[in-house]
Parts: C-alpha cells; sequence; structure tokens
C-alpha cells in the first residue's frame, strides 16, 4: 500500500485527532481553529499534490484516480474557505467550538473517502460519516430567546437524512441482489445485463433517491431550507456547497456503472431536474433571508446539475462535474460575504444588506459577483456551467428540458438581482459598516478570481475532468 | 475561400476590447475623481484614435473578415476566439469608439458621486459594445453581449434619475428575459452545424432544414427585437432612458439599440434565410406599426427624454423595415441609419443632459422660450432636431431615403404605410423646437441660464460635423459597406435556394 495515496486522509484523521484532544480542555476554541486551517491547508496541498496519483487501497474497495483527486481538490478548497472565513464561530456556543471543528474535519474526511469508494459497503460508511457529522454542526448553535430554531433544523436535517439513508440501502440491497457483489466493477456488466428486469432499475432509482438528499434535489430537496436557516451561517455555507461535491461524485460513479442505461432511469432524472429547477425557484423568489433563499435556489442549482446527468454520457457528467466546481465557488462566495455582514452570527436578511456598497466596497463586489455568477450571467464560471450543461443536454437530444432550464435561468435572475439591487441602489441609513480581516479579504479576493477565471478559461478544468471521468470507468 | 484576413501586425481589435478593461481597473489606483475622469477620458480618446486604423487599413474590396485574430479557447467544444470586423460592423465600431469620449465629457459635472465606479461602468460598457461588434464566434459574442447588461444596470440603477430603481430592474429582466433562448439557439447552431463549430462566418449558409431555422430564426427574434426595441417590446426603452443619466442614454440610444439590428444582419439573414423569408412579413408589420407607434406617442409627450426615446422606436423602425425588406437599398439605408440614429439621437440626449443640468427638469415646459438666452444651444439643437427628422442635407435624410426607395421596391403599400411616419417626426421635432426656442419668451426661469460652456461646445461640435458630413457626402461611409452587404444579400439568397 503506498501511503502517498492516502495522505490527504491521513492528514485530515491527524487533524481530527489533535483537534480532539484540544477540545478536551476548557476555552482552546482559537487553538483549535488555527489547527483546522492548519489541517485544512495541508490537507488542501496533500490533494493538489496526489492529483496525478492513481491506485487501489483497501483490497480495491477504494479508488485514488484523477476523478477522486479532482473532487477531493475542490471539497478541501471548500472547507478551506470556510474555516477562513467562518472561523470565529460567531454564534455557536463557546464550551462547544472545538467539537464544532473536530465535527468539521470528520465530515469533510468522510466526503474525502467518499468520492474515493468503488464498494458499496465502504460507500455508505463514508456517507455516514460524513453526514452524521453534519447532523451534529447544525444543533450546536447558540439558542436565540424563545426560539429553538436550530434544534428544529437539526431534527429535520437528521429525520430526512435517515430516511434518505433507508432509501439508499435498500436500493443498494436490490443492486447487490442483481450483481451478487458490492464491488462496482462487478455491479456495471450485471446491470448492463440485467436492464430488463425490474429489480435492476428500482434498485438504481432508490439509490439516486438516496444521493439526492445530498444534492437537495427534488424529491429529497425539504429539509435544505430549514437547515440552512436554522443553522449557524458558517454551518449553512459548509452544507450548502461542499458535501455536493461529493454528491455529484457519488452519481457519477453509480451512473457510470449504469451505462448503457434504460430510459426509465432517464426519465426519473428529467423529471427530477425539472422540479428541482421549478420548486427551487419559484420558492427562492419570495423569500426574505438570504440563506433561505440561496437554500431554495441550491434546489435549482441542484436541478442544473441533473441537467448534465441526465445524458449520461461523458460529456454531460463533466458539465455536471464543472458546475457543481463552480457552484462551491459562487456558494462560498455568497456566504463569506453572510458571515461578514452578521455581526453576532444572526441571520442576515435581504434587508439587512442595504448599501453594502458603502459598508465594505470589497463584499459588496463579492457578493454582486456571486449574484450574477449563481444568476449565470458572463463572464462568471455561473454561465459557463450553464452553457456546457444545455449544450451536453441538447447534444442528448434533450430539447425541452434545455428549453425549460433556459426559462429557469430567467425567474432565477429576478431574486439574485433583487439582491444586487438593495446592495447597490439602497441607502445604507445607519446600518454599521462590515469589516473585513485580511485573511477573509484575499479568500474573497481569491474566490472572486476564481469565477472569473473558471468563467473565462475553462477549458484546463474541463478537460481534465472530462478525462477523469473517461478514465473512471470501472469495468473496462 | 478563407473568410479571415490577418492583415494586421498586432492584435488591434484585442487591444481596442481589452484596453478599456485595463483601464477600468487602473482606475481604482487613482487618488481623486479629477484624475479618474481626465484618466478615462485618455483611455476613450486613445481608444479612438487607435480604431481610426480600422477605417485607413480597410479594405472595402472584399467581404472578408479583416484584422482577424483566431485561437483556441476551449478546444473541446470547438469554441474559438476569433475577432474581426468587415463592412457591416466596421462602422459600429468607430461610433463606439468615437462616442465614448464625449460619454465621459457630458459626465464631467453631472455625475458626482461615486464618480470612479461610474467610470469603470463606462469602460466596461464600452469594452463589452465593441466586444459584440468584433466577436466571430458565437460564444464569444454572447459573453459580451449579456455581460453588457451589469453595468448597465447598475448605470441606470445608481446614477439615474427618481425612479432609477425600477427603470433598471425593467430594462435587466426585459433584456435578459429576452435572451434567454438565445444560448438554445446558439448551441442548436453548432450541433446541426458540419464540422460543428461556433464560428460565425463558418455557421452562414449551412443546410439547416425549414422547421430548425423557424425556431432558430424565432429564438434569435425574440432577444434581438427587444434590444432594437421593436414595437411591442419597447416598453423598458422609455422607462430606461428616461430614469438613465446622459451617458447612459446616450449609449443606450446610440449603441446599444443597434446590436439588435445588427443581430439581424450578422445571424438572422445569413443563418436562417428561410426563417427570415416566413417571418418577415410580420417583422415588416411591427416595423411600420413601429413606426406609426412611435411617431404619435412623441408627439404627446412632455418629458423632452421621453419624446426622444419614442423617437428612438420610430427611427429603429425604419431600420427593421429597411433590413426585411431584403434588397441592397434597403439594407444599405438601414445600416446608415444605423449611424445616422446613433448620432443624432445621442447628441439629442445629450442636448437634453444639458438643459436638465441647468434647470433640473426635463419637462418642455420649464424649457420654453431659452433662444434668446442660450444661442448656441438652440443653433446646435436645431440642427440636431432637423437631422431627426431627415430633412435634406443631413445623414438622416439618406439613409431614410434608402430605406424607402428600398421599401417602394419591395411593396409601394408598405412604404405609403410608413410615409406618414416621416411626417409625424417632423410633427414632434418641430414642435419640441417651437417650445424651446420661441415658445413662452417671458419664461423667468430661462432668461438667465447660461450659454454653452467649451466643454460642451466639444461634446457637440463632433456630432454636428457627422450630421453634415453623412448627410451631404455619404460616399466615404458607404463605400464602406457596399460589398458586405451584396455578399450578405448573396449568401441569403443562395440560402433560400439550396
Amino acid at each position: 500500500m503506498h501511503l502517498i495515496l492516502f495522505a490527504p486522509e491521513i492528514l485530515l484523521i491527524a487533524g481530527c485527532l489533535a483537534v480532539f484532544a484540544i477540545s478536551l480542555g476548557v476555552g482552546r476554541a482559537r487553538l483549535a481553529a488555527f489547527v483546522t486551517l492548519g489541517t485544512a491547508l495541508a490537507g488542501l496541498a496533500a490533494c493538489a499534490a496526489t492529483l496525478v496519483c492513481r491506485g487501489d487501497l483497501f483490497f480495491h474497495a477504494y479508488r485514488v484516480d484523477l476523478f477522486s483527486q479532482l473532487f477531493k481538490l475542490f471539497t478541501m478548497l471548500g472547507l478551506v474557505a470556510v474555516v477562513v472565513f467562518g472561523r470565529q464561530l460567531k454564534d455557536i456556543r463557546a464550551d462547544v467550538r472545538p467539537e464544532y471543528f473536530l465535527f468539521l474535519l470528520l465530515g469533510t474526511f468522510g466526503l474525502l473517502t467518499l468520492v474515493s469508494s468503488i464498494e458499496l459497503i465502504t460507500l455508505f460508511i463514508a456517507l455516514e460519516l460524513s453526514s452524521y457529522a453534519l447532523y451534529l454542526l447544525v444543533p450546536l448553535r447558540q439558542e436565540r430567546s424563545g426560539l429553538r430554531v436550530q434544534m428544529e433544523s437539526a431534527a429535520k436535517y437528521v429525520m430526512f437524512g435517515i430516511m434518505a439513508t433507508g432509501v439508499l440501502l435498500f436500493g443498494m440491497s436490490y443492486l447487490f441482489g442483481v450483481a451478487g457483489s458490492t464491488y462496482f466493477r462487478d455491479l456495471a456488466p450485471a446491470l448492463a445485463r440485467h436492464w430488463s428486469d425490474p429489480a435492476a432499475v428500482v434498485g438504481m432509482t432508490l439509490v439516486l433517491a438516496g444521493l439526492f438528499f445530498k444534492l437537495a434535489a427534488f424529491p429529497m430537496q425539504l429539509w435544505a431550507p430549514d437547515v440552512y436557516q436554522g443553522a449557524s451561517n458558517e454551518t449553512t455555507a459548509f452544507i450548502a456547497a461542499v458535501p455536493k461535491i461529493g454528491a455529484v461524485a457519488v452519481l457519477i460513479r453509480f451512473l457510470l456503472c449504469a451505462t448503457p442505461a434504460d430510459h426509465v432511469l432517464t426519465a426519473v432524472l428529467v423529471i427530477a431536474s425539472v422540479c428541482s429547477m421549478f420548486f427551487g425557484n419559484l420558492a427562492a423568489l419570495v423569500q426574505k433571508d438570504v440563506k433561505r433563499m440561496l437554500g431554495y435556489s441550491s434546489i435549482a442549482h441542484a436541478g442544473y446539475v441533473l441537467v448534465g446527468l441526465v445524458t449520461l454520457h461523458a460529456g454531460g457528467y463533466a458539465a455536471a462535474s464543472f458546475y457543481i466546481f463552480g457552484f462551491v465557488v459562487m456558494s462560498l462566495g455568497a456566504f463569506l460575504v453572510l458571515c461578514l455582514v452578521s455581526r453576532e452570527g444572526e441571520n442576515v436578511l435581504v434587508d439587512d444588506l442595504a448599501g453594502l456598497h458603502a459598508r465594505s466596497p470589497l463584499a459588496a463586489l463579492l457578493m454582486g459577483a456571486s449574484m450574477f455568477a449563481l444568476a449565470g450571467i458572463p463572464p462568471f464560471v455561473g454561465f459557463m456551467g450553464k452553457f456546457l450543461l444545455l449544450t451536453e443536454a441538447l447534444r442528448g437530444g434533450f430539447v425541452l428540458l434545455v428549453v425549460l432550464a433556459a426559462i429557469n435561468t430567467a425567474i432565477g435572475i429576478y431574486y439574485y438581482l433583487n439582491v444586487v439591487r438593495v446592495m447597490y441602489f439602497s441607502e445604507p441609513g445607519d446600518r454599521p459598516a462590515v469589516r473585513l480581516d485580511a485573511l477573509s479579504a484575499v479568500t474573497g479576493v481569491l474566490l472572486l478570481a476564481f469565477m472569473l477565471l473558471l468563467g473565462v478559461l475553462p477549458a484546463r478544468l474541463l478537460e481534465n475532468t472530462l478525462t477523469a471521468i473517461q478514465a473512471a470507468v470501472i469495468w473496462k | 475561400m478563407n473568410v479571415l484576413v490577418f492583415n494586421f501586425s498586432w492584435p488591434l481589435l484585442s487591444t481596442l476590447v481589452f484596453l478599456p478593461l485595463v483601464g477600468a481597473l487602473i482606475l481604482f489606483l487613482m487618488r481623486s475623481d479629477r484624475a479618474a475622469k481626465i484618466w478615462t477620458l485618455a483611455v476613450t480618446l486613445f481608444n479612438a484614435a487607435l480604431s481610426l486604423q480600422l477605417y485607413t487599413g480597410f479594405n472595402a474590396a472584399t467581404a472578408q473578415y479583416q484584422f482577424a485574430e483566431d485561437l483556441a479557447w476551449i478546444p473541446s467544444l470547438h469554441i474559438r476566439y476569433t475577432l474581426g470586423v468587415d463592412g457591416i460592423s466596421l462602422l459600429l465600431v468607430l461610433l463606439t469608439t468615437l462616442l465614448m469620449p464625449l460619454c465621459v465629457l457630458c459626465s464631467w459635472r453631472a455625475i458626482s458621486v461615486r464618480v470612479k465606479e461610474f467610470l469603470a461602468c463606462i469602460l466596461l460598457m464600452e469594452a463589452a459594445m465593441l466586444g459584440v461588434f468584433v466577436a466571430l464566434d458565437f460564444v464569444l459574442f454572447y459573453i459580451f453581449w449579456e455581460a453588457m447588461l451589469i453595468p448597465m444596470f447598475l448605470l441606470i440603477g445608481v446614477w439615474g434619475g427618481p425612479r432609477k430603481i425600477y427603470a433598471s430592474v425593467k430594462f435587466f429582466l426585459y433584456t435578459l428575459a429576452g435572451s434567454v433562448l438565445l444560448p438554445v439557439a446558439i448551441i442548436a447552431l453548432y450541433l446541426h452545424s458540419t464540422p460543428h463549430t461556433f464560428s460565425i462566418p463558418a455557421l452562414m449558409g449551412q443546410p439547416y432544414s425549414a422547421a430548425l431555422q423557424a425556431g432558430l430564426f424565432l429564438a434569435f427574434f425574440v432577444a434581438f427585437a427587444i434590444k432594437v426595441p421593436m414595437f411591442p417590446f419597447h416598453t423598458w426603452l422609455p422607462a430606461a432612458h428616461v430614469e438613465a443619466p446622459t451617458a447612459g442614454s446616450v449609449l443606450l440610444a446610440s449603441v446599444l439599440l443597434k446590436m439588435g439590428a445588427y443581430g439581424f444582419l450578422r445571424f438572422c439573414l445569413p443563418m436562417t434565410p428561410l426563417g427570415v423569408v416566413t417571418f418577415a412579413p410580420y417583422v415588416l408589420a411591427l416595423s411600420v406599426a413601429g413606426i406609426i407607434y412611435g411617431g404619435l406617442t412623441a408627439l404627446a409627450q412632455s418629458d423632452m427624454k421621453r419624446l426622444v426615446a419614442y423617437s428612438s422606436v420610430a427611427h429603429m423602425g425604419f431600420v427593421t423595415l429597411g433590413i426585411f425588406v431584403l434588397n441592397t437599398r434597403g439594407v444599405e439605408g438601414a445600416l446608415l441609419q444605423m449611424i445616422n440614429h446613433g448620432i443624432t439621437t445621442g447628441a439629442l440626449f445629450l442636448c437634453v443632459g444639458i438643459i436638465y443640468e441647468r434647470t433640473h427638469s426635463r419637462e418642455l415646459s420649464a424649457a420654453t422660450g431659452i433662444g434668446r438666452a442660450m444661442p448656441a444651444y438652440v443653433t446646435a439643437l436645431a440642427f440636431f432636431g432637423l437631422s431627426s427628422f431627415a430633412f435634406p442635407g443631413t445623414n438622416n435624410f439618406v439613409g431614410e431615403f434608402l430605406v424607402l426607395a428600398g421599401s417602394f421596391a419591395f411593396s409601394s403599400k408598405l412604404a405609403a404605410l410608413a410615409i406618414p411616419g416621416v411626417v409625424l417626426s417632423a410633427a414632434y421635432m418641430l414642435r419640441m423646437l417651437q417650445r424651446m426656442i420661441w415658445g413662452g419668451t417671458n419664461n423667468p426661469a430661462s432668461s438667465h441660464l447660461m450659454d454653452l460652456n467649451a466643454r460642451e461646445i466639444i461634446t457637440l461640435v463632433p456630432l454636428l460635423l457627422f450630421v453634415f458630413w453623412i448627410g451631404l457626402l455619404p460616399a466615404p461611409f458607404m463605400n464602406v459597406f457596399h460589398v458586405s452587404v451584396s455578399h450578405l444579400l448573396q449568401q441569403f439568397h443562395a440560402g433560400l435556394h439550396p
């Protein structure tokens, strides 16, 4: 076994243990934050260093390849950004702040192992590891007087999560029944032979439904707005962006096993995609709480990602992966600003952003760019991602789906534009200035640069993603 | 035939597009607002001077795309970074670069808050607008086309009039909603071309089926008709024009509106000729309706900016009329009319802006009888007004005459329907001129108004020069696009009989 292949994960485990040791003492939140940030940066470097490594570990249940490492890289990027701008944990009870970092690292560790798993049990354990750590982050928020909103959110998150897990396991049992093996490399040829068998279709559909929970796609999306609103800002920033990378990776792994697939599967994905887009965008139109609005909008973005997945083709998967990478950057850009605008970790209403251009020009610029990017306006990454998705879907012949996705872009623009309008056209009134510490400012500028760069020069990442996905086909 | 001519030693077009972007970035290093203004003026002037090389180096004897640049950009999708100008885009590029310094000058005193941001928006607009006209790759075109909305949205929304928020949001939503199907059409073109390409010249004359062409044309039409804007898609225009700051109005009227017409010429005619033939009667009907409706509505306005805005609807009706009669006179007239409208209407918005700076009102009734106090101003205004209703000897006369001649050749009934529009434009312009110059001489508010200062004279004189230059000697301008237009119509007719 080559240890280097497992280096990012090992670093994260070491970080977890260190933070656990720190959490045994009292009042060591700053130290825990420091260690977490160091671990995250080291992990990021390790992911970048192992980008071109290839190899199987743990009895071929765990694969390190360009595909997994690319997804890990963006997962770690997400973690670093969240730790940088959320490191003060304004709204987390002071006595549990080190534990918060512990769970954050554990959740990320789960996500890293998730994207490398090529065996059902390994995958399931990784998924649960990441889920349970994240469930615990939600109720750690401070209690508002007479309002236990964080508990309600946590309960909803856990309930929905457990239900999704059940569905997923049930589907996996069918797949196991069809293939007689839990390895993806056995699953793929067995499924290809058995598409006429309803058990294969039902099994795959149930697995997809279970994974839609992580992606917050219809019909497993109901938890998203409430959890986004109830969790503290940093938690939401993480939950909104990072686990979705893992979800897309696993979805692609499963769908790669399911090619050449059945039209039922395509129909399932199309319906999920259309319903996610319309539900997310229409519900987001009327939201006043920015986090809740982003919660609904993330459902719509899950729908866009599915537009790429319905093609059941490497090009479509590459477009979907590119889109989720871009989404992480855009989403973190928006949440960075929310975390800074929120003085004591309270939720931010759209009106609270009034006159942000005067209170902090950089924050307003970043938020504005994120909004335009999420809306899909060029030259930002959101546009390029959406354009790639539409191209691949149209290539696959999904004309109606593409037209509906285009119409959704027009619906979505309204609420994104509303945020920009409030920031730039309204007067700040007596709202206080927003202070950007240097580290957050640098992160913000980097996110802004990423948004522009990935939007204008996507070729490199796109081609690498495509190569990665073509190489990730397991049964060949 | 290779459609691209690489006839320049260095990337002139890229420089024109990206210099303003760089200028906008450097702007934020400036300490004082005054330095920022001078810097922006210098950048725009330099760009204008650079762009003159396009005219001097342009070979009018060919319909090829000149000053071309071509680089691989996103190879997996065959998206390339391709720039070039032909006779159709050359004058629009020059119009844009030459107007930008005037936009800076007219905002010299009118903009006093967030000056640097304002100037940055102006420079971003210049980059995006030039990009639209010189892009020869459809994805590149679309990026510039959409990216332009952001600075324009901010220009209207931050520095606009009392109802700026309503106007800017309406502008953004309307134009964006119009162009959401544009990428779908672009991708469809890509997937139905052999070999797959996003190159605009290569997408022309491909054998698309009639049904596909009809669908593509409709997707294009919605996007471009809203931008033009054609009746009945014009409702965003008066709001945006009235509330935008003077520079924003000038940019909207002079350049942005041309993009829709440019889209019709560049994409619809050569790529979807069957779609054009199918839908041309309806487009012509909307054009004539726009001419009459715009004229009648302008006649009823008491707000000067609103009057000029509605006159734009009528003038752009002439442009689309000229394009969709589909003969040489009509298309050449339309192209010339695009430039003319840019010059004349831009100048009229500048004139309204000058009055607004003095009286803080755009009401016609507040600006009556200023002839005595501001003789130089009303002289300029009168010339632009005459030009606006196509008085012989001015630029609009040549263009409108060509469009009407083309329309008569197409159908005398159609042309007869458009004629009242000419009379209407004389009526509303003369009404405005009469009120402002001679009406209500005892208006106490107007007696102590200052006449034009040197900066304002410098802003208006170049436009006045072009009004008469094109009016009396249009050949240097029209020679540029003769070959390109005839090539375009050849392509169009070839597409009809595959």
